[in-house]
């Protein structure tokens, strides 16, 4: 199709959309005025009934937790995904950086960037874990948490080279402890089951409102969802690093013909 | 005022189909995908928002207080999981593309073949 006749199709087709888009908006409760019983049911009863005073994550990881065990796996097939996708081809090797303009000049990372990057490392960390591991009291928890974990990682890639990075943790041990934060939530849902007689019941004792050690195995199912989250964005950085960095196609020997597909050198 | 998330909703999605559409690079495309995506997130949050209500997260705030929708929040976290995802996944399909071709326009996506 051509990039005219997409356009015209748009044209057509979008007022349509428009349309339907604004008939379903009109049919919304007035902005402002949510009255959604759901869940105003559960803005009253998470504090009395599961200790857990951020509504949002008592939502997530209690009263629909299978959803979120659901969610969780996308996210695990998706990074899989990635990182089968990203990996070396048959006909890739790793190789040295080249820059693709040649004779100019590259500046070193500025010490700026260096010392910057290197001192955020430490509070960076914290603050993940105090994200994490304070989900059940206020917003946050495992997703966000680990999302920042590893950015973490990033910063260490900004301050140094890709080869630091790859000293900082070893491949095996991320993948492992991504299957393991993954593998953990259905632990969690499985001790229920034996526990309490129903999957992902919450079997752990409360504890006292507002307290860390409170909201039974939420704060638990954070620290696997935390885990899982850190080690999957890792592996999403690294895969997207060293498919840029380290793979080259390895170049066609003289007597194998080139690759026709291969348009720019 | 009243209006207004809604419309952003709305204009997000137009917008950002209108990006699809027209692109002209496949990077440039997937993120008008997630600009797609983004209208979902300020329709979710515009659904469970009261006039005057606190946030539902209730840690020095009496129980009972009136809060905005947090089914919907929860939702939208959901959807930024997952719209997350869907970027990473888009992106790597496109380096590969990129790799075999050493191109990066749509319209040459249907050439191979």
């Amino acid at each position: 199709m051509t990039p005219r006749a997409r356009r015209l199709l748009f044209f057509a087709s979008a007022p349509v959309l428009g349309i339907v888009v604004a008939a379903g908006l009109f049919g919304l409760p007035r902005f402002g005025h949510s009255d959604a019983q759901y869940g105003q049911v559960l803005n009253a009863v998470s504090v009395p009934e599961r200790h857990i005073t951020d509504v949002v994550t008592a939502v997530n990881f209690d009263y629909r937790s299978v959803d979120t065990m659901g969610e969780e796996f996308i996210f695990f097939a998706a990074v899989a995904g990635v990182v089968l996708l990203l990996g070396a081809q048959a006909d890739e090797s790793p190789g040295h950086v080249e820059d693709a303009a040649t004779g100019r000049w590259v500046p070193p990372t500025s010490d700026a960037v260096r010392v910057l990057g290197l001192a955020l490392v430490g509070p960076t960390v914290l603050f993940a874990l105090y994200v994490i591991a304070h989900g059940h009291l206020t917003p946050g928890g495992g997703f966000q948490g680990g999302v920042v974990l590893a950015t973490a990682v990033l910063l260490v890639y900004l301050a140094g080279e890709h080869q630091h990075l790859h000293n900082l943790y070893p491949d095996r041990a991320i993948e492992g402890l991504e299957a393991g934060g993954a593998a953990g939530y259905v632990v969690l849902g499985v001790a229920g089951l034996a526990l309490s007689g129903s999957f992902l019941a919450n079997w752990a004792p409360l504890g006292q409102v507002g307290h860390l050690n409170s909201a039974g195995i939420v704060p638990l199912i954070n620290v696997a969802v935390g885990a899982e989250v850190a080690a999957g964005f890792v592996l999403l950085l690294s895969a997207f690093l060293h498919q840029t960095l380290i793979l080259r196609r390895r170049r066609p020997t003289p007597d194998e013909p080139v690759d026709p597909l291969e348009r720019s050198a | 005022m009243s209006v207004l998330a809604y419309g952003v909703a709305a204009w997000l999605l137009l917008i950002g189909l209108w990006g699809v559409v027209t692109s002209r690079n496949l990077v440039h495309q997937v993120i008008c995908v997630s600009v797609v995506q983004a209208s979902t997130y300020v329709l979710l949050v515009a659904i469970g928002y009261r006039v005057g209500a606190v946030a539902p997260v209730f840690s020095g705030i009496r129980v009972g207080t009136i809060a905005v929708d947090p089914v919907v929040q929860a939702l939208c976290l959901t959807d930024v999981v997952v719209g997350t995802t869907v970027t990473a996944l888009l992106l790597a399909l496109v380096v590969q593309w990129h790799k075999r071709t050493g191109s990066l326009d749509p319209d040459q996506l249907n050439e191979r073949d």
